[in-house]
């Protein structure tokens, strides 16, 4: 390949602490993560970023699992979209996040893609992060100077521009199992079915309590400059027994939270009219799961 | 310039060491020390003609740097068929007409060997996501469909009796 930089590949977690420590500045230059590669080398190639140093997370084997104890599902950073299809537990209580990997690239980008790498890809059309927002997760940022635990839903600053510190490496995903009376669906609407872009990518968390809908989380992929959650639309929700008249009322206030642009791929109107489309249809299911 | 290091990993199932510069593609050392049989397509992952297996599991080649697969077992599609008879996969590709150019292939059977690892009884929709990373512009995937088919067959066949 023409693009040029260093290589490290250090066999424990402190070592690549300290190999990202020397990162100034971040952006597209400076030291770098490598995880799966699939954004990484796609964008050294397009000459979308010029590091001077990767530093390549593949011998970090602590990172790579998905653990469910106590209550919480941890899933460590390198955690390919594979690894999700394969754990047995999962699709149980995170059927969101499994429908996301099932549909996530061709086979060989899901062997390599990790979750980390998703996330701090910063695309807004990144499929994991829906299905991670509406399960109300955190992540854990380390650097040598310790870890810090940031929620998802406040990681992401502006279009590529997350929390990370310069040099701060993302160790662990991990939230709280769902409670017994909830549902969680994911839907990505794209040109075709496997190997493609997301249109439009929806993801719907509810909650019952006492016949009502006690917690709902919306989160709303590729319709604004990050993955964000629809806050206004979930309100409308809380405390209610949904009705598919207030379904389809939470389902509009949706679109007003999204600012979605043209692209090759669709027009914002159309994007606009399929976050209502879908946001009813993933309510709905995840309702009529659950009453 | 990027530095240049010998790393040791195994090819089809020969252990080697290669010199390798940081900036080195996995699939451009491959195509380097010979193995023609791993194709270069878009070299951005959409096309899968350079898929590979790396402890069993398949990538594609142009989006890993090669030191990243030190000490791992890499197999390319010459290397499935190691130990005499012919794998049931190219087996199954050529009887069913599924080579065309044959451009797709070596990636089109990697990819397959590692979706029927995971999934020995795939149906239709296990066979087109497992496949939906390799690109064939020839056959319309009908009769790769029906390869792999008959080779997910043979090789539970050939499970059951081990
Ligand atoms: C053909 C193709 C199809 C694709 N399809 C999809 C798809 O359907 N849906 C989708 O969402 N994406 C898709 N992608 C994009 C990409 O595969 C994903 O975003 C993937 O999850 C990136 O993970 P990675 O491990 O490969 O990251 P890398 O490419 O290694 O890294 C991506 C970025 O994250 C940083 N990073 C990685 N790990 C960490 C960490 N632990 N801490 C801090 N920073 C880190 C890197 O420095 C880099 O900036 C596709 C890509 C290709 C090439
Ligand atoms: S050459 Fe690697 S996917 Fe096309
Ligand atoms: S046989 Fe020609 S591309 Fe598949």
């Amino acid at each position: 390949m023409y693009a040029d930089f260093d290589l490290v590949i250090p066999e424990t977690l402190d070592e690549a602490l300290e190999a990202l420590a020397g990162a100034v500045g971040g952006g597209n230059g400076g030291t770098q993560p490598l995880a799966g590669g699939t954004n990484m080398i796609v964008d050294l190639r397009a000459r979308r970023v010029a590091p001077s140093r990767l530093v390549g997370l593949g011998r970090l084997d602590g990172l790579r699992g998905i653990r469910i104890a106590d209550g919480r599902v941890r899933m460590g950073a390198r955690t390919t979209m594979s690894d999700i299809l394969r754990h047995p537990d999962l699709a149980g209580h995170a059927p969101s996040l499994v429908d996301q990997a099932r549909v996530f690239g061709g086979q060989m980008v899901r062997n390599a893609a990790t979750v980390a790498g998703n996330i701090c890809s910063g695309s807004p059309a990144a499929d994991a992060v829906p299905a991670l927002l509406a399960l109300d997760a955190e992540v854990t940022l380390a650097s040598p100077s310790g870890t810090r635990v940031v929620p998802l839903s406040e990681f992401f600053l502006g279009y590529k521009r997350d929390a990370r510190a310069p040099g701060e490496l993302m160790t662990e995903i991990a939230w709280d199992i769902p409670p017994a009376h909830s549902s969680n669906r994911f839907y990505k609407l794209a040109l075709r079915k496997g190997d493609a872009i997301t249109v439009v990518g929806v993801a719907v968390a509810l909650a019952a309590e006492d016949g009502k809908c006690g917690t709902a989380r919306i989160a709303l992929g590729a319709v604004a400059p990050i993955v964000k959650r629809a806050t206004a639309a979930e309100a409308m929700l809380c405390g209610q027994a949904l009705t598919p008249e207030l379904i389809d009322a939470a389902a509009r206030q949706a679109v007003d939270d999204v600012d979605p642009i043209d692209d090759i791929r669709a027009s914002a109107e159309y994007r606009r009219h399929c976050v209502h489309a879908l946001t009813r249809r993933l309510v709905t299911q995840a309702w009529e799961r659950l009453t | 310039m990027a530095e240049t290091k010998t790393i040791a990993l195994t090819i089809n199932g020969r252990d080697r060491k290669v010199a390798a510069p940081a900036n080195a593609t996995l699939l451009e050392t491959l195509r380097e020390l010979g193995y023609f049989e791993v194709k270069s397509g878009c070299e951005k992952g959409d096309c899968g003609a350079c898929a590979v297996l790396v402890d069993g599991e398949a990538i594609d080649s142009c989006l890993a740097l090669t030191w990243t697969v030190a000490g791992r077992a890499v197999t390319t599609v010459a290397g499935l068929s190691l130990g005499g008879a012919k794998h049931p996969l190219i087996e199954a590709f050529e009887k069913s007409g599924a080579v065309q150019c044959g451009y797709c292939t070596p990636g089109l059977i990697v990819a397959a060997q590692s979706m029927l690892k995971d999934t020995p009884e795939p149906d239709d929709d296990d066979i087109r996501l497992g496949l939906s990373g390799n690109l064939c512009r020839c056959t319309g995937y009908t009769k790769v469909f029906d390869a792999v088919r008959d080779a997910a067959a043979v090789l539970r066949g050939a499970e059951s009796q081990a």
